[in-house]
């Protein structure tokens, strides 16, 4: 079941020029983000941005698993989702700590539990969950972010794909998995904020999150961190884990009779994008303030493909374009006419599929193709 | 828990079960005979349920004499609809996404973000209800303790006489040996003579039609909202690839084994938990059997 977009494999031909082209794209990209947007933009546009490059983790990651690996996952937001409360737990741990700190044993002795999440107060939870105590620590909370949804995502997958359940079968696991997570956080509103997410965080360690300059700080470290993504994921591409991964997308069962074990290679790819919608979903949680279910369900997972999408499933760097450009048309959209915005990204659904299956990356390299063909 | 109890018990999970399979067979048919996975399923049962209501509407207007039959012309007219919809949707979209799968997906999502708001905002962002006709008002009772409403029992009847007539239709007729024809083996189909392009439309189309009949039917039991689709979307999806793609028996199988568990599950805990457990179940489930339930055995290129 490979999917026939007729694509160049791009690690494989990773000519001096190709090489020369991907430096300078992943400089340009990190020259944007890091020198330019931060002095073009004052700290609320740049506060968007950041929610955009949290988004375009996950995008990253899809390019991997998706442009090169074959596999569409529309249960990213499982991923990011789990990223984010977590991050979420541990901000909120702090903030009950700290109002109870500051406002005296009166009003924590009346809203039970001392240092108990509001939410969990109004909801009569009175003990916190014991799987909320190891949160209260933030290297607990760093490890937990890094390895939990890498761990559950292989061992998902891998069972999977070792029953080659793939293609639009493993599409609707992923898009059953990621209705699951929505539903359970929804119905468990006591130990997960409900509907309403989990939000009114305070500090980070510390550290006031509502001033200018920690959100600049917070910026700067979400932009360092994507790079960080993009350039692993390159270097993942360029090994010999890359080239058998494209194999597999083009042709499985020859790579399996060559005596490679498919499924372990698609896992380990699809725990590498867990593990970066991970990092985003956590980043996310810290900047905008909230770990909500409608970042988890399955509208928010199918929108991060179309990210990839637009800015070429077989692009790393393209995928973060693509976060942005699909995030600011949201924004623009949402502050004009709001009404219009489900056309626009229908169409853009469609028409990217239908006529830009390789997304603007795609494009560029095809006039990049075309020019250099002239010149020669 | 009573005997009474229990009797009614089974009898919302029977008549989720109906939901389930008319839900289902439409996607079934695109899905297991085409390959097809279209995710604005839920949409054309939406735009089913629409049309249902505005030929509620136009009899109340215009024949409040014959609204007694109103609502069979909309399971009718429901059907025509999507039906000319789905076709429209194979020529126009569909037929450019044969071997990319995964990329049909994504193209037909966009397109149910467009109906979405389409409904929101041509017809109504608020949900609308459907007037019941008198004589599916109240309810059989069949004891003194049970009690079963009649519209329900309406939907397992036309449950039974669509998944019949399909079946009829895909082993009895000369277009369902066409449509069979195609799925197994394309170019010999083509060979016979036969205009596979047409009996794809045709397929497809008549994929659509089902789950303008399922939204109609839906009509009596919910009120439609723009997002109604959306909200069963996943559903039947499972549904189809629980009981195993390419076999409307074991579609119709699982819609029942899932209709009673969500009904059992439904007295122990509440129904969203009810539903997620379900969905894992099923993931579960598909771990041992990949191909579904109910598979053939077969091997395939």
């Amino acid at each position: 079941m490979s999917e026939t977009v007729s694509v160049p494999v791009a690690s494989g031909a990773s000519s001096r020029r190709g090489n020369w082209w991907g430096v300078a794209s992943f400089g340009l990209l990190a020259a944007l983000m890091l020198v330019v947007f931060p002095l073009a933009m004052d700290v609320f546009r740049l506060g968007l941005a950041a929610k955009y490059l949290c988004l375009g983790f996950c995008a990253v990651g899809i390019v991997l698993i998706w442009g090169y690996g074959g596999i569409l996952s529309l249960g990213q937001g499982v991923f990011f989702g789990l990223g984010s409360y977590m991050m979420a737990m541990f901000l909120k741990l702090e903030a009950a700590a700290n109002a109870d700190s500051s406002s005296g044993t009166a009003l924590s002795a009346f809203f039970g539990q001392e240092g108990l999440p509001d939410f969990m107060s109004w909801n009569s939870v009175e003990k916190l969950p014991w799987w909320w105590e190891p949160f209260h620590h933030v290297w607990f909370t760093v490890a937990a972010i890094l390895v939990i949804p890498p761990l559950l995502a292989f061992v998902l997958s891998y069972a999977n794909f070792r029953k080659r359940v793939g293609g639009v079968y493993f599409s609707i696991v992923t898009l059953a998995l990621s209705a699951i997570m929505a539903i359970v956080i929804i119905g468990q509103q006591g130990y997960t904020g409900g509907v309403n997410g989990i939000t009114d965080f305070k500090t980070f360690l510390g550290h006031d999150l509502d001033n200018d300059r920690s959100k600049v700080t917070m910026y700067m470290i979400t932009a360092g961190l994507l790079l960080l993504c993009v350039a692993i994921g390159a270097f993942i591409l360029r090994s010999r884990l890359g080239r058998v991964l494209v194999a597999i997308r083009d042709r499985e069962d020859r790579v399996r009779f060559s005596g490679y074990d498919p499924a372990l290679f698609k896992a380990f790819i699809f725990a590498v994008a867990a593990l970066f919608s991970s990092i985003g979903g956590a980043m996310f949680t810290i900047q905008v303030g909230l770990a909500s279910p409608s970042l988890v369900g399955i509208v928010p997972s199918v929108e991060m493909v179309i990210y990839a999408a637009v800015g070429g499933r077989l692009s790393l760097v393209g995928a973060v374009y693509g976060a942005l450009i699909v995030g600011w048309a949201k924004t623009f959209f949402s502050e004009n006419f709001v009404e219009y915005w489900p056309y626009f990204i229908g169409l853009l659904f469609v028409v990217v599929v239908m006529f830009l299956p390789t997304g603007l990356a795609g494009l560029l390299d095809r006039l990049r193709g075309r020019a250099a063909g002239g010149g020669a | 828990m009573n005997f009474d109890l229990m009797a009614m018990q089974a009898f919302t999970g029977l008549s989720l079960f109906t939901i389930l399979t008319l839900m289902a067979l439409g996607l079934a048919i695109v899905f297991g005979l085409m390959g097809v996975i279209n995710m604005a399923h839920g949409e054309l049962m939406a735009m089913g349920a629409y049309t249902t209501y505005f030929t509620a509407m136009f009899f109340a207007k215009f024949l409040p004499g014959l609204f007694g039959i109103y609502f069979l012309v909309g399971i009718v007219l429901a059907f025509c609809v999507t039906f000319a919809f789905g076709w429209a949707l194979e020529r126009g979209l569909i037929r450019f996404l044969y071997k990319r799968p995964l990329d049909t997906m994504l193209a037909t999502w966009g397109l149910s973000l467009i109906l979405q708001q389409l409904f929101r905002q041509f017809i109504n962002a608020k949900e609308v209800e459907v007037p019941t006709v008198s004589w599916l008002q109240g309810a059989w009772a069949v004891t003194e303790g049970i009690a079963l409403p009649l519209s329900r029992i309406f939907i397992i009847a036309l449950a039974v006489v669509t998944a019949a007539t399909v079946y009829l239709f895909l082993y009895r007729t000369r277009w369902g040996l066409r449509i069979r024809a195609v799925t197994q083996n394309r170019p010999m189909a083509g060979a016979a003579g036969i205009n596979t392009e047409r009996v794809d439309a045709f397929t497809f189309a008549l994929g659509c039609g089902l789950a303008g009949i399922a939204g109609s039917s839906f009509t009596m039991l919910a009120s439609t909202g723009p997002t109604t689709g959306q909200a069963y979307i996943v559903d039947t999806f499972i549904v189809v690839v629980f009981g195993g793609v390419e076999s409307l028996l074991g579609t119709i199988a699982s819609a029942f084994m899932i209709g009673q568990m969500q009904s059992w599950f439904e007295y122990t805990m509440s129904g969203s938990m009810a539903r997620a457990s379900i969905l894992l179940l099923v993931i579960v489930v598909l771990y041992f059997r990949p191909n579904g339930l109910f598979a053939s055995k077969v091997r395939r290129a």
